[in-house]
């Protein structure tokens, strides 16, 4: 088997809201081809450490590095070109509340790709397909359920094709059933996509499913990095109680 | 990083079939696209060859299926068209696999209306919300005036506070606007009357078109855009947020306790938010008179009551009262409608004040038609 290629290095990074610190020293590599997932409790900083790759917001110290470049250097023009290759699946879906899913779901390929108008309406049938929401192509987001929506939100997420793919707590406020449907769906768009995907959750069962790799976020800093089989055997204390709630 | 401009892929035809080079993906398949709708003939081409393609993506795979299909139509072959793409690597077939449309064909999604259609159905649409409105002042007629008498299920205090926020927060623009009004009024028409040496006619024009017209339309024209709007979003934020039905589970009728506290307030502010209007309307223009035209207040005081009527008095209270019931109805009306999320609040409320001001105009023709001097 070959070496795996890190496709995102976060080095040294500190984020900070204001002057206060809500990440510091997060070192990690995200690896071709695997599910990454990043954990913690609530409001430890799982969406900021995203928001932060992704350059949403700016770090305060340290680098990014996606594809092998720096994001922090980058220009306007070169990080349009790495976005083309990333795919973003926010919290709320965030689908434009004022135009239906195919619209939502065409702005992306407009905006990035030349394509014909017929191409790209097959693109965007064949892509509703791939998340089971082919009948919903002309609602408009306020008619859809909420599991539906994201995974409207996730069809709009691969329009492109995207190398890596960023989950932010997908399954939340969804009932297990559908947060499960969710998971698989991902597990199984990026096994046929072969894409690298990077979630962020704070449930217990996605984990089990999906994760290859975790990242243990607590209290603005990273406990662990590594696989689960690793974190049950690391005995730090954290993680054996998040473990422990989920497993009765 | 960039992908090239020209990314060196091709589509070539020959020897029966249509031979594609080089990657096929989003950046590409632009051009192709181009160079395909290029050829004019596509009878006796039988295969989509593959086997110089690199990589394929969404786009280029559905390109490619594209392309077979219409090999398939052009030709009147018996073959599913999955079978015309030939000789590609197990990587490629992945791929079209993945993005296949045959899997889609079953699946009859709703189509947007067409612009007839949706003409037609706006029409239905109309028709509809025009009974539901009647429908909902009926009910809210019929609690208004239930609630004189029963004051179960009516929320206390909430007439004064309603009062306040439509009645006395009104009061600061309707005054500001009515004297800026009453001013611009008077001095056009200080200009022509001064050529005629009917300067004292002033009192007339102005007394007669504020408390007829302008004072009422004016505050109906504001009190639509400051009460109705807040009317409608108030009550679709409480939809919306499932106020309402939190309501009903309690057994209490939303209607009976948010709207029709804002219909008394309503119809006591109304009037009077009149009447202010046109005393300072007058006054405004009183100013015009004394300071322009050098007439004496005291003349056009009296010159000012002459044109006056009772009549004309009550018959604006009337009115007014009228334009205030239209607005609360309207702004209820939108706000009880609104449907999915805060996008329908603002929708609410923006029709809602599009739909009083439109009404409030209605109504005033319907009473200058009937009140005819
Ligand atoms: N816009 C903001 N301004 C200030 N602090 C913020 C802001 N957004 C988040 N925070 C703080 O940053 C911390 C991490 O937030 P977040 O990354 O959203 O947590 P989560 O792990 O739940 O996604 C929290 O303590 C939160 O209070
Ligand atoms: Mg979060």
């Amino acid at each position: 088997m070959k070496e795996k290629k890190p496709l995102i290095r976060v080095k040294d990074l500190v984020a900070k809201y204001g002057e206060t610190t809500i990440l510091s020293d997060i070192n990690v590599d995200i690896l071709e081809n695997e599910v990454t997932v990043i954990l913690g409790s609530s409001g430890c900083g799982k969406t900021t450490l995203l928001k932060n790759i992704l350059q949403l917001q700016k770090p305060a110290s340290g680098s990014i590095e996606v594809f092998g470049e720096d994001l922090t250097t980058l220009s306007e023009n070169e990080y349009e070109e790495i976005l083309k290759k990333i795919g973003v699946l926010f919290q709320n879906g965030a689908l434009l509340n004022s135009v239906n899913i195919f619209e939502n779901i065409s702005i992306p390929l407009e905006q990035h790709t030349k394509l014909p108008p017929e191409i790209r309406q097959k693109i965007i049938e064949v892509k509703l397909g791939l998340v089971n929401l082919s009948h919903a192509i002309y609602l408009k987001p306020s008619e859809l359920s909420g599991g539906m929506k994201k995974r409207a939100a996730l069809a709009r997420a691969i329009a492109l094709d995207p190398v890596i793919l960023c989950c932010d707590e997908p399954s939340a406020g969804l009932d297990p059933l559908t947060s499960a449907d969710l998971d698989k769906l991902i597990l199984n768009l990026k096994n046929q996509l072969r894409m690298t995907v990077l979630i962020v959750t704070h449930e217990l069962a996605s984990i089990h499913r999906i994760a290859d790799k975790i990242i243990f976020l607590d209290q603005g800093s990273m406990l662990f990095n590594g696989t689960i089989e690793e974190a049950r055997k690391a005995n730090i204390e954290q993680i054996d109680a998040f473990f422990e709630v989920g497993s009765f | 990083m960039t992908p090239s401009k020209d990314s060196g892929s091709k589509l070539i035809i020959g020897n029966g079939k249509i031979l594609l080079e080089g990657d096929i993906d989003k950046y590409s398949v632009p051009d192709l696209w181009k160079r395909y709708h290029q050829i004019e003939d596509l009878q006796n081409i039988e295969q989509v060859d593959l086997s110089k393609a690199g990589l394929l993506d969404s786009a280029g795979s559905i390109f490619i299926e594209q392309i077979a299909i219409d090999i398939k139509q052009a030709n009147n072959l018996d073959k599913p068209y999955t079978e015309l793409i030939t000789n590609y690597n197990d990587d490629q077939g992945h791929t079209l696999k993945i993005f296949s449309q045959s899997k889609l064909e079953d699946s009859k999604p709703v189509k947007p209306e067409s612009f007839f259609e949706k003409i037609g159905s706006n029409v239905i649409d109309f028709g509809r919300s025009l009974f539901d409105a009647m429908v909902l002042a009926a009910d809210i007629f019929y609690w208004a005036i239930v609630g004189i008498w029963k004051k179960k299920g009516a929320r206390k205090g909430s007439f004064t506070q309603q009062s306040l926020l439509i009645g006395l927060e009104g009061v600061p623009i309707v005054a500001v606007l009515s004297i800026i009004i009453g001013f611009i009024l008077a001095l056009q028409a200080a200009a022509q009357l001064r050529m005629f040496g009917a300067e004292i006619f002033i009192a007339d024009m102005l007394g007669y078109a504020m408390l007829t017209e302008m004072g009422a339309l004016i505050t109906a024209i504001i009190v639509s855009g400051r009460s109705g709007s807040s009317i409608a979003s108030e009550i679709a934020t409480m939809k919306v947020s499932e106020e309402l039905d939190a309501l009903k589970m309690m057994s209490i009728n939303p209607i009976r306790y948010v709207i029709v506290p804002k219909f008394y307030a309503m119809t006591v502010c109304m009037p009077l938010l009149v009447v202010m209007s046109i005393i300072v309307g007058i006054f405004g223009g009183l100013l015009i008179a004394v300071f322009y035209l050098n007439l004496s207040p005291s003349a056009f005081y009296n010159q000012l009551i002459n044109v006056l009527t009772f009549k004309d008095f009550i018959t604006t209270m009337i009115k007014s009262t009228f334009f205030g019931w239209a607005i609360v109805i309207i702004g209820s009306f939108y706000g009880l409608q609104v449907e999915g999320g805060a996008e329908g609040v603002g929708k609410a409320t923006t029709f809602s004040v599009v739909t009083s001001i439109f009404t409030v105009i209605l109504i005033d023709v319907v009473f200058s038609l009937l009140y005819l001097p």
